[in-house]
């Protein structure tokens, strides 16, 4: 049925240099991934090892590649729209968001209040569920097999749930639209997401006596993988990630983008950068998404979810170039569009978060042992959907 | 105290471990496949068409208009033109679709489609134990295994269905006033005032 | 050793701490001005930006690129110290249609003209301020061409979050960044061939069969049954 495909031609790398300290012997090279459980996908590590300690790490990725600004720039600006969900699938709605802030930029569009309302409501529930899906990862690494993780994901089901009967889907939700959002909540979500908001309330209080007062937890996890504050606003660094080094940056405050300038919320931020730091910020930045929840299911306005304006079909931008970010659960993601007037997007670019955190996954794991590597690998979030594209 | 943290943990494992017995808040597996999570309205699988009363034939929405297949992200639709035509619900002659495609292994179920039918011919299924030891013609689906009556649309989506059922009518009444009004007319022409369309 | 439970919650100060930069257009020509004050002899060219307004940039030549940066993210009311995302373009070459002012029989009027315009590859840089919450300052690096000279200056050694950046400009557009500390692929594997985000790129004939083929898939299965026909 399926002709074969035509044959491609792959160089073979030189062999290595007879001076090269791996080739004699002396240190040991492992490829870590890309079909490694401890690596969240198909990621893979070139480490360059002396003994058990780390000497050399060189991530290495685009297995997952498809080159998805490519396909966007051959297809329709509403048709990137689903492709988006595929780039962090665990969270969609914030890409969404993001692609669909820059295109309302780019087009001069207006949001309605209720769905903006709905923007932040679906938002900051994607970062709950990422949050601790994240944590209970980071604890399977350190070897506290299943519970955790599970946990989480008992509690990650029920936001799950309220995507699917709201948008469709679990996790490639589609739900944005260029000045507004696809559909309306359906009868009695709004309190069921009210319901899921309280119990998570209680889950993480578990969560947290399970596990973060667990002397073989902070063993494993204080001073291990220190970021500097000045390296990690140098390398780009965003979300979590840069806020557990002490880095006070959170784009809902800086740019004030959709409605977060009319929520009161705190943004935590951690002293040493160590891996300890970057999993107690997403734990406590999890308490603030409640607060936040709690007042936007409290306030959310009845009305229209979708400007009229807005096209669907035949959506042609006039020229220029917009840039839009914003506070994705893994950092900060951005979009980069111009428009020549066409139907399709002239260039489409994506700033991946977890992409760019993985910048300075070398300079942290130098010194440290491989069992550490891998936590730390943990701590900076990755998913590679967003970072192959 | 060293080790009081790790208790204090197995208190929570132990709480859980009994709780995932008794507590119904607890209790979240399904035993699939005997026990199924119950559908909800919104959830989408893949697309499917619809037809109006008993013949898939007769009653198919699609006019063969080929908006889907153009704006299908990953270009899954394939649509060829009739050459003849046949009467839509309101006995306009209209194209329809001498093939309709779809390709499962390629669609994505992003719901682009149904949102840009403007003949309300094609709605998501719900259906998704599709697994099949064929790729690629086990996965196609042609026109025929599409159609779905209209019935099986007012069931896995009723607030959607019962809306476009309104309206249908609702045309169907104006169209077959304006009917009747144009066939009243020729016998008794009424001078100033014509029949309300 | 182990420290225990840390305190983490501080409430954080950001309203007291805004920026004056936010990319207006008057802001970014009286940063145009300075810069060519401070830094004498560098050429630098305002890019406006039609759809947002206070989104324009700052074209930049790659000789004096790394000059503009360290002075962007060093200047005190400034402090760009974040680079936030690094992305290039491809402008092909082009025929333009423009309005000229020309004499014609002794009179002076406007006439449309086609211009060939020559393409480049440009690199774009977003830089915000996280000590002083300012931006976007939005530079723009230019080749002359997009065959002979594609050379830029490298900014990894002022912002690091380039690095990878860079590496996939370099991967997908085929800019080559001077001084870049490990200028090698990134997403496509070492030995690929060409750079895929550039306009002019032909994908290889790697067809796969699908069932429902139209419009350039239609042309590929085409092309590629013919190519499997044609003698070897």
């Amino acid at each position: 049925m399926n002709p074969a495909a035509a044959p491609r031609t792959f160089e073979v790398r030189p062999s290595p240099d007879a001076a090269d300290p791996v080739h004699d012997g002396s240190l040991l090279e492992v490829s870590l991934g890309p079909q490694h459980p401890s690596t969240h996908g198909v990621f893979r590590m070139d480490v360059v090892l002396d003994g058990e300690t780390v000497v050399k790490l060189k991530p290495v990725f685009g297995y997952l590649h498809r080159n998805h600004e490519k396909i966007a720039e051959n297809t329709s600006y509403l048709g990137s729209m689903p492709y988006t969900d595929r780039l962090d699938y665990f969270c969609s709605l914030t890409s969404n968001w993001a692609y669909a802030l820059t295109v309302e930029r780019l087009a001069g569009l207006q949001v309605p209040e209720r769905a903006e309302y709905l923007r932040v409501i679906t938002a900051e529930l994607t970062r709950l569920q990422n949050h601790a899906a994240v944590c209970g990862f980071l604890l399977q690494d350190m070897g506290a097999l299943g519970t955790p993780l599970m946990y989480a994901f008992r509690e990650r089901e029920r936001i799950l749930d309220l995507f699917e009967s709201l948008t469709g889907a679990r996790m490639m939700c589609n739900y944005m639209r260029f000045g507004g959002c696809r559909c309306d909540t359906p009868p009695g979500w709004l309190e069921q997401a009210r319901s899921v908001v309280t119990g998570f309330g209680a889950f993480l209080d578990e969560f947290e006596a399970l596990l973060s007062s667990n002397e073989i937890l902070l063993g494993r996890t204080q001073g291990i993988g220190i970021l500097p504050r000045e390296l990690a606003i140098n390398a780009g660094i965003s979300g979590p990630m840069a806020r557990a080094s002490g880095v006070a940056y959170d784009i809902r405050k800086v740019d004030r983008y959709g409605i977060y300038d009319q929520f009161e919320f705190r943004v935590p931020l951690g002293d040493h950068g160590d891996v300890f730091d970057r999993y107690m910020i997403r734990a406590l930045e999890m308490r603030e998404s409640l607060r936040i929840l709690g007042a936007a299911l409290q306030r959310i306005p009845a009305g229209p979810v979708i400007d009229p304006k807005a096209k669907l079909r035949g959506f042609r931008p006039k020229p220029g170039e917009s840039y839009g970010r914003i506070e994705s659960p893994k950092g900060e993601l951005g979009f980069y569009l111009i428009s020549d007037g066409g139907p399709n997007p002239w260039r489409y670019r994506i700033r991946p978060p977890s992409f760019i955190n993985l910048t300075i996954l070398e300079d942290l794991c130098l010194g440290r042992s491989v069992a550490d590597a891998v936590v730390i690998l943990g701590s900076v979030d990755i998913v590679l959907g967003e970072v192959d594209r | 105290m060293l080790g009081g943290g790790i208790l204090h943990g197995l208190a929570v494992t132990a709480k859980n471990f009994v709780g995932s017995f008794t507590d119904p808040e607890r209790l979240v597996t399904l035993g699939y496949p005997e026990e199924r999570a119950p559908a909800k309205e919104n959830a989408r699988q893949f697309p499917f068409l619809v037809f109006d009363g008993a013949d898939p034939q007769a009653g198919l929405r699609c006019v063969a208009c080929q908006i889907c297949e153009k704006e299908c992200p990953p270009q899954c639709i394939l649509i060829v033109k009739s050459k003849t035509k046949k009467p839509d619900h309101l006995g306009k002659p209209q194209f329809f679709p001498a093939t309709f495609d779809i390709d499962l292994s390629v669609c994505m179920s992003c719901q682009i489609c149904v949102e840009v039918c403007p003949f309300d011919a094609i709605k998501m299924d719900q259906e998704f134990e599709l697994a099949t030891n064929d790729r690629f013609e086990g996965l196609l689906r042609h026109r025929d295994q599409l159609a779905r009556p209209n019935a099986h649309f007012q069931k896995l989506h009723p607030t959607d269905a019962a809306a476009i059922d309104a309206r249908r009518a609702e045309e169907l009444a104006k169209a077959a006033a304006a009917a009747t009004a144009a066939a009243a007319a020729p016998r008794k022409p009424a001078p100033e005032s014509p029949p309300a369309a | 050793m182990v420290s225990g439970i840390r305190n983490f919650v501080r409430e954080s100060l950001f309203s007291s701490e805004q920026s004056h930069y936010n990319g207006a257009v008057e802001q970014l020509e009286a940063l145009k001005t300075r810069l060519l004050r401070e830094l004498p002899g560098t050429r630098i060219a305002l890019v406006s930006n039609a759809a947002v307004p206070s989104q324009g940039s700052l074209a930049v030549p790659p000789s004096d690129a790394r000059a503009v940066a360290r002075w962007l993210r060093d200047t005190p009311d400034l402090r760009l110290d974040f680079c936030s995302n690094v992305t290039g373009v491809d402008w092909p070459d082009r025929d333009e249609k423009v309005m000229v002012r020309r004499t014609v029989d002794g009179i002076e009027k406007e006439v449309t003209e086609v211009q060939h315009r020559p393409g480049y590859l440009e690199v774009v840089y977003h830089l915000y301020s996280v000590a002083l919450g300012g931006g976007p300052v939005i530079l723009r690096q230019r080749t002359s061409n997009r065959t002979t000279d594609v050379e830029v200056a490298s900014l990894t050694p002022v912002w690091r979050s380039c690095e990878f950046q860079e590496r996939e400009v370099y991967d997908l557009f085929g800019v080559r960044f001077s001084d870049h500390p490990d200028l090698r692929r990134i997403l496509l594997w070492e030995g690929f061939r060409d750079h895929p985000m550039r306009r002019d790129y032909v994908p290889p004939d790697d067809y796969e069969y699908e069932p429902t083929p139209h419009d350039e898939v239609l042309e590929r299965a085409q092309r590629h049954r013919a190519s499997q026909e044609a003698p070897r």
